[in-house]
């Protein structure tokens, strides 16, 4: 195991832990953020370069911000100071994930696939990635740009109904014609006094 | 269309940069205390007293009348009177006040005294460079910070300075004259001889 | 003059070759870095005294001239100012998220000087994905704008930083689109490889940049105004000009933090504009044959310095623009136009071969046409969105 990987999966273990175990909310969003730099730089240390920095692009750049709007605009960031952070239920806990995660590592350790010798680690190249992209992969592709098109009309929408409720354009607001201004303004003027 | 006006802005901006260089109407900054602005006429800004001839203090203008010290607003003028008159700049002799003090902290440069004053004594000053370390004694100007000669005058307000000398010498000759005639043999009497 | 332009290279081997083998690689990559570090320092401390005596000759008047001689040592007082003045915490912040911020601001931007060529063989970082990084880095300052503005518990702070992301994120868009068509005609993501694409030359003396292509002069205008608002440059310096107004996020910075973040701004600004003479202006590539006696690092900072005056001339013109019409700026005009780009650099590309009378001009011509029509007819639209009259409901008409 090189010094890197162990310092980056350290940063990454550490990083999301602490993104469920701290107090105030927005310090475990930023704690997410970290988790995910965590993850480009593993993907930089395996030589994917294209997966890495989109990681950095998609995830630090544009996710963990819609997080923190999301957790603005939505909750009180501060959490009660006599909140308990574990659960009280917490043995059955770590009893269902020992038993998850030892049953997933039984499978993989135990895989044909594994035991095979490694292929030689294609190049994994944008051109590549590209090409795979167009041609055998063109459906997913196509797919994901549907749903996000979707996505974003869906937004467009929502934001835009509630504008069109609020301003009418090129409505005349209506005349008061004379007659209904005096009678307005003698029902706003004061009572007579009466003279003694 | 859309740009033409930022074009247009830009052109302007740029012709302003280059023409700081050599237009002066382009760079209109004077750089105090190095270069100062040329004081204008109407501008006023605490008094002084004006003295004609050469020896500031005998040449004083001003009789120790008082009528400034008793219409100023703030009363801020401090005089008192000489008892022994001295001879003023042409050899006649005057009462002069033995001490004259501003305090500059008080006086609000109205122009009362200036206005009052029958001997055109005292005149509105432009000065600003009056700061000093010591906010009590130092911004009490004397009698000897506060003399400046006629040229003075005449320089920073060359019209009133024009009005107060043409006055003066009205004054003088209307004095000569009131002299002459004091002094001038009686002519015969023009009165109707009274019927016998 | 081969070895002029190569100078800093065997300079940087000659200095490496005298450690033993195994430190040779990292002592190789600290020279590096402390050069670059040290060069956009000196260019920030220059910057901000050439914008301030800039924008005083623009509006006719001197600039900062009492340190040194013209003025030019005010970085210096600058410098102690900032570093002697009370470093003020607000006492209900968030201080770690608060003192994280500005070095949340300065990482990326450092990372994202590494990838510029500046000059042959003079990157810094040479990744087969350089452009992807540099826009990855990019995107990762917005978090810096969001820790500052949530950490100063301050209303007025979250609502600047908020709009301050909005803005950015909004300005992404037409930022990478631009880029797309530079891409597709190049076919690789390498800024090495896009600066060499650049360096041929048309009808023998005309330098072959793509800013001199349709594509590519569209490419570059979109891509500069986008840049501009990017780094929160006027007329886009909306978060910054809350400052003066209400508070920005940067309310609640003093001191060193405030000038850590105002060279973070800075630093951003050389390396986009650094992007732009990379990806459009020819990079390190001479304007004309006879020149290319120059070295190359020579004139790419050349190149920098001008698209750096051309920012400050901006800011000395333009006034601050709305939230709003910010944001349909980016979205209604800058979009559309951006993929219209994309459009058009395909038409190029495929219409290279094709035997045309007249053909380089006809070409030219055709693609500026297809390019110029949404251009009017968008800019009509938005223009006229601000012409509309006001109904006021309830008021007498």
């Amino acid at each position: 195991m090189e010094i890197a990987f162990v310092i980056i999966a350290g940063l990454t273990l550490g990083s999301a832990i602490a993104a469920m175990s701290l107090r105030n909310l927005v310090h475990c969003a930023l704690c997410t953020v970290l988790t995910f730099a965590g993850l480009a730089a593993m993907y930089l240390q395996l030589n994917a370069q294209f997966v890495g920095f989109a990681q950095i692009l998609v995830y630090v750049g544009a996710v963990a911000i819609l997080i923190l709007f999301a957790v603005l605009l939505t909750r009180n960031s501060e959490t009660q100071p006599n909140t308990r952070i574990a659960s009280p239920s917490w043995i059955v806990g770590i009893f269902v994930a020992i038993s998850v995660s030892g049953t997933m590592i039984y499978a993989v350790i135990k895989s044909t696939k594994l035991a095979q010798a490694l292929p030689p680690v294609p190049d994994a190249t944008v051109k590549k990635i590209g090409e795979q992209l167009m041609t055998n992969y063109v459906l997913p592709l196509e797919i994901v740009a549907l749903l996000l098109t979707a996505a974003m009309i869906g937004a467009v929408i929502i934001a835009m109904r509630d504008k069109e409720s609020q301003i009418e354009t090129n409505v005349k607001p209506p005349r008061r014609g004379d007659a209904e201004k005096e009678k307005i303004l003698r029902a706003s003027a004061p009572p007579r006094r009466r003279q003694i | 269309m859309l740009g033409t006006g930022i074009i247009k802005g830009m052109v302007e901006t740029a012709r302003n940069f280059v023409g700081s260089y050599h237009d002066p109407e382009r760079l209109t900054t004077v750089q105090y205390p190095e270069e100062k602005l040329a004081p204008k006429e109407n501008g006023r800004n605490f008094p002084f007293l004006v003295f004609d001839g050469n020896d500031p203090m005998a040449g004083l203008r001003c009789v120790a009348c008082q009528i400034c010290e008793k219409e100023c607003p703030p009363q801020c003028i401090y005089i008192i009177k000489d008892t022994v008159k001295k001879p003023d700049h042409i050899g006649k002799m005057q009462v002069q006040p033995k001490t004259f003090d501003i305090d500059i902290s008080v006086c609000m440069s109205c122009q009362i005294c200036v206005e009052v004053c029958p001997f055109e004594a005292i005149k509105m000053d432009q000065v600003f460079e009056l700061s000093t370390t010591d906010r009590f004694d130092d911004l009490l100007l004397r009698k000897n910070e506060l003399a400046k000669p006629n040229s003075y005058y005449q320089q920073l307000h060359p019209i009133d300075a024009a009005e107060s000398d043409a006055k003066l010498a009205e004054d003088k000759k209307k004095a000569e004259a009131k002299a002459a005639a004091a002094t001038a043999p009686k002519p015969p009497s023009t009165e109707p001889t009274k019927p016998a | 003059m081969e070895s002029l332009d190569q100078i800093f290279v065997s300079g940087k081997q000659w200095l490496v070759a005298f450690l033993p083998e195994t430190f040779q690689p990292i002592a190789s990559i600290l020279l590096v870095i402390t050069a670059i570090l040290g060069i956009f320092a000196t260019l920030f401390a220059v910057t901000t005294i050439l914008e301030r005596k800039i924008l005083g000759r623009i509006q006719n008047r001197f600039g900062p001239n009492r340190v040194g001689p013209f003025g030019f040592l005010q970085p210096a007082a600058d410098g102690i100012k900032m570093l002697t003045k009370e470093d003020i915490v607000p006492r209900d912040a968030d201080k770690i998220v608060h003192f994280l911020a500005p070095l949340a601001l300065m990482i990326p931007v450092a990372l994202a000087l590494a990838v510029l060529p500046y000059g042959r063989n003079m990157v810094p970082v040479e990744f087969d994905a350089g452009l992807l990084f540099f826009f990855a880095v990019g995107a990762s300052t917005e978090l810096s704008v969001f820790m500052a503005g949530w950490s100063s518990r301050n209303k007025y702070s979250l609502v600047g930083a908020m709009r301050g992301i909005a803005q950015m994120i909004s300005y992404e868009v037409p930022l990478v689109l631009s880029t797309i068509s530079v891409i597709m005609i190049v076919g690789s993501l390498s800024l090495v490889k896009i600066v060499e694409a650049q360096s041929g030359f048309v009808f023998g003396w005309f330098p072959g940049w793509h800013v001199f292509t349709p594509w590519g002069l569209a490419g570059f205008v979109l891509f500069m105004i986008a840049a501009t608002a990017e780094s929160n440059r006027a007329p886009f310096d909306l978060p910054e000009a809350e400052s003066e107004i209400i508070a920005g996020y940067l309310t609640e910075y003093s001191g060193f933090k405030y000038a850590l973040f105002f060279m973070g701004e800075y630093w951003g600004m050389f390396a986009i504009s650094g992007l732009a003479v990379t990806l459009f202006l020819g990079g390190w590539n001479a304007p004309f044959p006879f020149l290319q006696f120059i070295p190359s690092y020579i004139l790419f900072f050349a190149k920098l310095i001008a698209l750096i005056l051309t920012f400050i001339w901006m800011r000395g013109t333009l006034p601050r623009l709305r939230l709003d019409q910010l944001m349909s700026f980016a979205w209604k005009f800058l979009l559309p136009l951006a993929l219209t780009n994309i459009v058009v650099a395909a038409i190029w590309h495929f219409s290279k071969d094709l035997q045309l009378p007249g053909a380089p001009g006809l070409r030219w011509i055709f693609c500026a046409l297809v390019l110029a029509i949404p251009y009017v007819w968008l800019g009509r639209g938005i223009a006229q969105a601000q012409r509309t009259k006001r109904i006021y409901k309830f008021a007498e008409n």
